[in-house]
């Protein structure tokens, strides 16, 4: 039986003074876009950090590709990767630079070559050789994308992937991952509250708060399921409703 | 099926290569490096000649202080210099892609070290070459002792700069300023300038306690005697040992609590 790139089990994460994530249990099939949608303070952030390994939890198990993340994780990082418009590159490394100390980091044979064919992909090719600090919201975005797909992941984990972008720059990236997930067959989970982009490239949402998932399904069954006409009509039931009929959906 | 590839030296010299293209992209930065062990180099020199004609202690062995001066700037700029380099992922807020990528703690750790190292000989080698036309003075006169000096030295600062990177990762930037500071509280025990003899005798028992004073006692017994002495070495390497375990311990402690507190993503200005 193949594994599901991801498998969360009763994950916890409990600061001195709060519970970032309360016992959520999940799985992400292989090949589908999911996404983790909820406000802020929801914990969506929270569990991809543990996902990648950067943040341990109080509790619970995490599997990728079978691995067990709190035991094993240098051995699927190398399939993973990560975007995030928080986290810059280096500001006074050009982007070049920065896309070779990835590469390099990730082992990559051909490293040139194959940022030449991100560049290209991505539209980056005219300031590969300016520094990153330098580069306008768009063209952060853009970069970052190239660095997460430098190893051309089979897991590829996004925060808010088109956040502080124009709408024609936040569609160009939808259009390019949809495009990517369906060249590779990689598995994309993503944390979001922009509902139209959840609508338009997730099969699966998970919906959270406080910590929980409170809900999960198709962007379609959720719509289907409260009664609504989008997904953003449904982001704002469950956000704005009494937190006792929103149990965790086994 | 996943598999774990181990160490990669791969990683290390990418993790070499960032910092280097840190150093290329500002001139000012690698001017500072040579700028501050050539004016002390200047300093002492000036100085040392002045004393050379008013001090029997100078009058015994020119290079005493130009020796301990540059010698003493080996550990400085050891410890900064791997400060330096951890914190340039700090101000970067890059912690966070860093550790998704296949990169050991110890990896980096190890070329965090690599580049101390660089930073040092960058910084250190100039004022040394520089010191022989102005004071017919050469540091290379010490021999292989001298080898021994900065491989205790330089093991030194990287055992604090360790422990330093460690609370800096424990406290967040608000502790930067250790970086600059911590390594100066030892100065003054460390019998630098003069022979531990003159410290009160509680405070000797400290100063033995320092690597660095084995070091500054021994280049005074080879500048004045002429002689190596292995005792003082081997006890210098010993602590350092200690140092350098307790400093790596400091630093993954604080890396593991880092992950289990969520830091690796937030740190940064």
């Amino acid at each position: 039986m193949i594994e599901p790139a991801v498998k969360v089990e009763n994950l916890v994460k409990r600061y001195p003074t709060a519970v970032a994530v309360d016992g959520i249990s999940f799985t992400v099939r292989r090949g589908v876009t999911a996404a983790l949608l909820g406000g802020n303070g929801a914990g969506k952030t929270t569990t991809l950090s543990i996902l990648l390994g950067l943040l341990l939890p109080t509790g619970g198990r995490v599997r990728v590709f079978g691995e067990d993340m709190l035991r094993h994780r240098y051995r699927v990082l190398p399939r993973m990767n990560f975007s995030s418009p928080f986290v810059d590159l280096p500001h006074r490394l050009t982007v070049r630079q920065n896309l070779l100390i990835y590469a390099r980091l990730y082992g990559l044979p051909r490293r040139r070559e194959r940022i030449e064919s991100l560049a290209d992909d991505l539209q980056i090719s005219a300031f590969l050789e300016r520094p990153a600090g330098k580069l306008s919201a768009g063209q952060k975005t853009r970069v970052a994308l190239a660095k997460a797909l430098l190893n051309e992941p089979e897991l590829l984990l996004l925060d808010e992937p088109t956040a502080s972008l124009d709408p024609d720059t936040g569609d160009w990236v939808r259009g390019y991952l949809e495009a990517y997930r369906a060249r590779t067959g990689a598995t994309i989970l993503m944390a979001s509250h922009n509902m139209s982009e959840v609508e338009r490239l997730c099969s699966e949402v998970m919906m959270m708060k406080a910590g929980r998932i409170v809900d999960r399904g198709s962007p379609q069954a959720l719509i289907d399921r409260y009664g609504r006409t989008n997904l953003e009509e449904v982001f704002l039931h469950i956000a704005r409703g009494p937190r006792t009929v929103l149990e965790p959906v086994q | 099926m996943s598999r774990d590839t181990g160490f990669s030296a791969g990683r290390v010299w990418a993790m070499l290569l960032r910092y280097l293209y840190l150093l290329r992209s500002s001139w000012p930065r690698t001017l500072e490096l040579l700028y501050w062990p050539t004016l002390q180099m200047l300093i002492w020199g000036f100085m040392s000649q002045f004393l050379y004609v008013n001090s029997s202690y100078v009058f015994r062995a020119f290079g005493v202080l130009l020796a301990a001066v540059m010698l003493w700037d080996v550990l400085f700029r050891g410890q900064l210099g791997l400060s330096m380099s951890f914190l340039e992922e700090m101000w970067a807020r890059n912690l966070g892609h860093l550790f998704v990528t296949p990169l050991r703690p110890y990896e980096w750790v190890l070329s965090l070290l690599t580049m101390s190292l660089i930073r040092v000989l960058l910084g250190i080698v100039p004022a040394a070459l520089l010191a022989i036309p102005l004071y017919h003075y050469s540091i290379f006169s010490l021999g292989l002792p001298l080898v021994a000096f900065f491989a205790v030295l330089l093991v030194m600062g990287w055992a604090l700069g360790m422990a330093i990177c460690g609370l800096i990762l424990r406290q967040g930037l608000g502790a930067e300023g250790l970086a600059w500071t911590v390594v100066f509280t030892i100065s003054p025990i460390s019998a630098v300038y003069y022979p531990v003899s003159i410290l009160p005798g509680w405070l000797q028992h400290a100063a033995w306690a320092l690597p660095s004073t084995y070091v500054f006692e021994g280049m005074r017994a080879v500048l004045f005697s002429g002689i190596f002495r292995t005792d003082y070495f081997f006890a210098a390497v010993a602590l350092d040992i200690v140092y350098l375990a307790l400093g790596a311990a400091i630093f993954l402690i604080a890396f593991h609590d880092a992950r289990r507190r969520g830091a690796l993503l937030q740190m940064g200005e």
